[in-house]
């Protein structure tokens, strides 16, 4: 069973539709306070990463239902640069643009799943998924 | 959508309540206005609230981690108010820490604290 929608991002307005798509589909799934909280602000990581490293890509939000549970699925997918060393960027405070390089590691704890898919010169693909409990 | 975030004066604190989601050019607006405010009215503490935020994310810590800093640097003190619950915890998740900054429950809480603290 899958539902999903999706928002392009060009613009750091569409960072803010893409998080709130997600808030309003954790909340209709049924996700408590805390965890619209975590996928909100993976959703918000994962939007300004494409914003600022690949210029242009798309936030998919997907309603999912395995093994008889539900949950949330967030894919973040472009065509940018790509990212040369995975290993290198899931560590905390490793960052090429001056940030705070709590993004990707960041992701990763407050989700339940994370997988990066990524290919230099050809672009990313991020998968990650919360799990309703 | 270019709302700038309204910056109230009590005494010698400056009252920041931010009502909305932040975007990034609303985040560097807000601290250059913050900046300039606190050099111009001589302000010496700086009391931001955050009870209507239900997400923050490393940009937007980044952002609040600068404003305390320099703040600091400019000789105020600075307390940080109404942090909810779910924003606590994503915070530590994303391993971000708020360093050299007070902290209160809420508002009255924090200008009780930065009062002391600037009586002191
Ligand atoms: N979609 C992407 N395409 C290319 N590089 C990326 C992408 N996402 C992240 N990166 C790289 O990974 C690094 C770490 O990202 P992150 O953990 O979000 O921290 P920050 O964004 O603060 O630098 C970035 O500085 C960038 O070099
Ligand atoms: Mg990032």
């Amino acid at each position: 069973m899958e539902c999903r929608s999706s928002v392009d991002i060009f613009t750091e307005w569409d960072i803010v539709a893409a998080r709130q798509l997600g808030r309003n589909e954790a909340k209709s799934i049924g996700f408590g306070t805390v965890d619209q909280a975590r996928i909100t602000t993976a959703i918000s990581e994962l939007a300004r990463n494409i914003y600022l490293y690949a210029g242009k890509g798309n936030i998919k939000i997907e309603r999912t239902y395995d093994n008889n549970q539900y949950g949330i699925t967030i894919i973040a997918s472009d065509e940018g640069p790509g990212i040369a060393d995975v290993r290198k960027v899931m560590n905390d405070g490793y960052s090429t643009s001056g940030g705070l390089g709590a993004g990707m590691p960041g992701v990763r704890r407050l989700m339940d799943e994370f997988n990066v898919q990524s290919e230099q010169g050809v672009g990313t693909t991020i998968t990650a998924v919360k799990w309703l409990r | 959508m270019n709302m700038r975030i309204p910056i109230l004066k009590l005494g010698d604190i400056l009252i920041v309540s931010i009502q909305w989601e932040l975007d990034d050019q609303n985040a560097i607006q807000f601290q250059e206005d913050l900046l300039n405010r606190l050099h111009s009215k001589n302000a010496r503490g700086v009391l931001i609230d955050l009870t209507p935020i239900d997400f923050i994310d490393s940009f937007i810590a980044k952002v609040l981690g600068d404003v305390i800093n320099m703040s600091s640097l400019m000789g105020a003190k600075v307390v940080i108010t109404g942090i909810q619950p779910a924003v606590a915890i994503t915070l530590i998740e994303l391993g971000i820490r708020l360093e050299n900054v007070m902290t209160a429950l809420d508002l009255e809480n924090g200008l009780d604290k930065l009062q002391i603290e600037l009586e002191a």
